[in-house]
């Protein structure tokens, strides 16, 4: 090493660094979604079309979630229902 | 990404240690192969001819004019891309494996059929990435396609042998920061190192004139290559060309 490397290591890090970063988000959110069925958008449409029926929730308001690990598979699904009770109809 | 100069090389360097080796384009259309190995002017019948039984594949196969033990199957200029059927390629595959101790198929670009193809069968994979974010991002999904919709995978065998190929690294660059480190795309990918290929003059030198860059033995590209043939054969070789070049006392001390 020399010297000035000492100075150096002070500078802004490399654009390397901000690469490595978005890389492993992104490889590691492909790599989630890699294995969800394909039928996974077109559920979680239908889930909230259905609740939509009856309670006034917000368009991202269910989130579904599919995991896997050797044993067994889980899909989370996750309704996030408003404060007040809006219910529909009655 | 150097996917058909890193097919050549590598094809080139197993039949120079004797081993009967064919190479195949596998990019139907837009046929490169030929013209890295310097066999472009004796293409007479191509893999799609051979899979319609236009000719055998003895017809079709170029016997290496610098090494007998190396055979190239050109791809087809032309014809539609749909011509390499899953059963055609299999047939050919099978029969080129009954003399062949390796068949090295040069997938194209992208993850369309032809890539399918060329990996449909494989036992080992090489991936050729370059330190670049897309490229190692599209190796990535590559993984994930060899993993899932080859023919291991369909029968529940052994998984393909997945190995990394780092293509036009430059050390300097790696040492500005400025380039992803060989460490960083392989703990990206989680992947075996088969080599890293130096950037080099040698390769446009090798494409320029039709000769697989594993003959230059002079350049640092040629010897990476080398290297990786014998690391793929097994060979425990340390990884060269990864250090920035030997400077002298006085640049070292200035750290430039």
């Amino acid at each position: 090493m020399g010297l000035l490397d000492l100075f150096r290591s002070h500078r802004q890090r490399g654009t390397a660094s901000i690469a490595k970063e978005r890389l492993q988000i992104l490889v590691a959110h492909d790599r989630a979604t890699r294995n969800q069925p394909s039928y996974l958008p077109r559920l979680q449409q239908e889930i909230l079309e259905v609740i939509r029926k009856y309670v006034d929730v917000d368009m991202n308001a269910v989130s579904v979630n599919y995991e896997q690990d050797e044993t067994r598979e889980v899909l989370e699904l996750n309704i996030v229902l408003p404060e007040a009770t809006t219910t529909k109809g009655g | 990404m150097g996917k058909t100069t890193t097919s050549a090389a590598l094809a080139m360097g197993l039949a120079q240690r004797g081993h009967r080796t064919a190479v195949i384009d596998f990019d139907v259309g837009l046929r490169n192969l030929d013209l890295i190995m310097g066999c472009e002017r004796r293409v007479v019948y191509d893999f799609v001819n051979v899979i319609n039984g236009e000719a055998n594949i003895n017809q079709a196969l170029i016997r290496d004019k610098r090494c007998d033990a190396l055979y190239v199957l050109p791809a087809s200029q032309t014809r539609d891309k749909e011509a390499l059927t899953k059963d055609g390629v299999g047939r050919v595959l099978e029969e080129l494996g009954k003399t062949f101790d390796y068949i090295v198929c040069d997938s194209p670009a992208g993850i369309e059929h032809g890539a399918h193809m060329a990996m449909y069968y494989a036992d080992d994979a090489v991936v050729v990435t370059n330190p670049e974010v897309s490229s190692v991002r599209d190796s990535d999904r590559m993984l994930g396609i060899l993993s899932s919709k080859s023919r291991r995978a369909e029968r529940n065998e052994a998984p393909i042998r997945e190995y990394l190929l780092l293509t036009r690294y430059a050390p300097e660059r790696v040492a500005k920061g400025e380039m992803l480190s060989v460490n960083d795309v392989r703990e990206i990918l989680s992947l075996d190192l088969l080599g890293v290929i130096p950037e080099s003059k040698a390769v446009l030198n090798a494409s320029n004139s039709g000769v697989p860059v594993i003959l230059d033995t002079e350049s640092d590209a040629g010897q990476a290559y080398h290297d990786a043939v014998g690391r793929y054969l097994g060979e425990d070789l340390p990884h060269r060309f990864l250090e920035i070049k030997k400077k002298g006392f006085f640049s070292r001390l200035m750290g430039g």
